[in-house]
């Protein structure tokens, strides 16, 4: 008991990044509301950004803002440091996961326009009368 | 080789998009020269790359001066110089056909639809040539949210198969981007290369494994491997023509070009097939299973553009089961098919779009009396089906071949099974648009087309199907020095 908690304590990051991940995987497969699904999008892609940022930070790290001359003179501790790539990395992540939104809500106007619902069961009825 | 053509290659289409849409916002005139520009000095500049490559072997060519493992690479060998020559090339050709088109399904809007073509082209180009794994996924993402834009530009259903494109390619796209990050974890590098030279020592964990299933599965969501394929038949059908003729020959192939580079250049084939033989053979079992099953459902379709898209999924199963079946004929066979199945794609969407120009029709049953009124449409056509049969002249069946070969010798004979089935399939598909289209047009019926004189398309769609016409019978006619001199170099050792 005592070793099980402590897994779940000791990578608490890892674990509340699955749940995200499948919080947001069962949003776009279940949900008929075709917002709700892009949410479970976002939350989907917010669960990796959690992934990468967990494998950057440090216990006790500090900013990885360094001074010149004691960068060049080797002065600096790396493992002191957090690392900033995956931060970086994440920066793009969310400008892409920004885009695909902006692209997705203007495809929901769009079906919005054309059945008068996002409720996909509906579209799919007015599909089918038509 | 210092000069800076690889990256001009993707400058030319990407500089362009943003000349489209400025100048055409002031006059539609300015859209075709320049779209027609850029892709042809990329179509150039991509061949002398080729030639380059092939002459003097592989190179790479660093991006902005900053040296890899921490800038960006652009890896020039003989495969990437292939398919960037290929992808430049069908962009160039289906240019042709797709600008008439969409000045008649979208007129006014043609500047904003041929921005978002260019940038999709310039992505593309930039896919084949990245040497750099989360470059690859922003890249995968350009060429993503920019084909959600061109799908959901058609009408009708279009916005809604958009919609359902955009949720399951950003689980694929996410499913890549889950697998960087564990190699990320694991070796501390993004550049291929460096991960490559890494990654040997640490394939005993679990990690490595695991970075492999997503990247894997990511990509065959992106390239619509049954049963990941839900999106694609309807995105490509209701998608504006003009957009199909450049997403359907290219995007599934380009996914199949980066799956083999995550094999061959990330791990080794030792790793991916031999390491676990249990899997390999599944997944060409899952192959084989795809081509019958898509075949299956090709033959259900009432429509002749889904009809086509049910074969492109057939056709994936192909590549992904020749590159599976792990051996030298065999992933001959896929490399050479990718070249084969996008010139034969863009030869039906092509000639889709032109039979939808002149009679707005797609439905086969529809196509009454074709062969009278659109004479060279339908010769384009039947060269291309005999091409996805597998009829000796033309290139298809120079591949298949090869694929058969491969699977025979791996003695896979389930996969050698599903090709002459999905042949027949094919044949029988074809036989029917063709027996509609000799038909005479009954009284009265589906005759807008008035009389029985010819009604061609217009002169810009001519090129393409010409172009595309003869290439399927010149690579089939020198198949066998193109694979001595080209793909040959191409094939990653195993």
């Amino acid at each position: 008991m005592d070793g099980w908690l402590a897994e779940i304590i000791g990578k608490f990051n890892y674990w509340v990044y699955v749940v995200l991940m499948m919080t947001g995987f069962y949003a776009m497969i279940r949900k008929n509301n075709l917002v709700k699904k892009l949410l479970g999008m976002n939350i989907f892609q917010t669960a990796i950004i959690l992934l990468y940022i967990s494998m950057g930070s440090k216990v006790g790290g500090k900013i990885p803002i360094l001074d010149k001359q004691q960068a060049l003179e080797g002065a600096v501790q790396v493992a002191g440091v957090v690392n900033p790539l995956p931060h970086v990395l994440m920066l793009t992540a969310i400008v892409v996961s920004v885009s695909v939104t902006g692209v997705a809500l203007a495809v929901v106007l769009r079906i919005y326009k054309e059945y008068g619902t996002i409720d996909e069961d509906q579209i799919l009825e007015r599909i089918g009368k038509s | 080789m210092n000069h800076n053509l690889p990256v001009l290659v993707l400058a030319f289409p990407l500089l362009a998009a943003f000349a489209v849409n400025l100048l055409g916002k002031i006059s539609k005139k300015h859209v075709a020269p320049w779209t027609l520009a850029s892709l042809s000095l990329s179509a150039v500049a991509s061949s002398w790359v080729l030639m380059d490559v092939l002459q003097t072997g592989k190179f790479t060519y660093t991006v902005g001066g900053w040296m890899a493992p921490y800038g960006i690479e652009l890896v020039l060998d003989p495969l990437s110089a292939l398919m960037l020559a290929l992808v430049s090339w069908v962009a160039l050709v289906a240019t042709f056909s797709a600008l008439p088109s969409i000045k008649q399904e979208m007129p006014g809007r043609e500047h904003l639809f041929f921005s978002l073509y260019l940038i999709l082209v310039s992505g593309m180009m930039g896919l084949v040539i990245t040497g750099d794994a989360f470059n690859l996924y922003v890249l995968l993402e350009i060429t993503s949210i920019t084909t959600y834009g061109l799908i959901a530009m058609g009408k009708g259903r279009a916005p809604l198969s958009s919609f359902n494109y955009i949720i399951v390619g950003t689980i694929g796209a996410c499913f890549y981007l889950l697998g960087v990050g564990y190699l990320y974890l694991l070796t501390g590098t993004l550049n291929m290369a460096d991960i490559a030279s890494r990654l040997p020592a640490l394939y005993e964990s679990p990690t490595a494994a695991t970075a492999f299933c997503f990247l894997m599965v990511g990509l065959w969501i992106k390239m619509a491997f049954f049963p990941l394929h839900g999106w694609l038949p309807n995105a490509y059908t209701h998608a504006p023509k003009g957009a199909g003729v450049l997403v359907a020959p290219l995007m599934t192939k380009v996914s199949v070009f980066l799956m083999i580079r995550i094999i061959f250049s990330i791990y080794s084939p030792e790793y991916a097939f031999l390491g676990h033989a249990g899997i390999k053979n599944l997944v060409v079992w899952a192959a084989a299973i795809a081509i019958v099953c898509a075949s299956l459902l090709a033959l259900a379709q009432k429509d002749f553009v889904k009809m086509l898209s049910y074969i492109i999924v057939a056709e994936v199963g192909y590549l992904v089961g020749g590159v599976w079946l792990a051996n030298q004929q065999g992933l001959t066979g896929a490399i050479f098919h990718v070249l084969n199945d996008s010139l034969m794609t863009l030869c039906f969407f092509v000639a889709a779009s032109a039979i939808a120009y002149r009679t707005g029709k797609s439905r086969i049953e529809d196509f009454r009396g074709l062969f009278k009124k659109m004479p060279l449409t339908m010769l384009a056509l039947c060269v291309g089906a005999l091409s996805v049969v597998g009829v000796p002249p033309t290139c298809g069946f120079f591949s298949k071949w090869f694929l058969l070969l491969g699977g025979v010798q791996a003695g896979q004979w389930e996969f050698v099974a599903a090709l002459i089935f999905s042949s027949l399939v094919n044949a029988v598909l074809f036989y029917r648009v063709f027996e509609v289209a000799f038909s005479q047009p009954e009284e009265g019926a589906s005759l807008e087309l008035e009389g029985s004189r010819t009604l061609e398309v217009p002169a810009m769609m001519i090129p393409p199907l010409v172009v595309v016409t003869v290439a399927l019978l010149a690579i089939g006619l020198s198949a066998g020095p193109l694979v001595r001199e080209v793909i040959r170099f191409a094939i990653p050792s195993l």
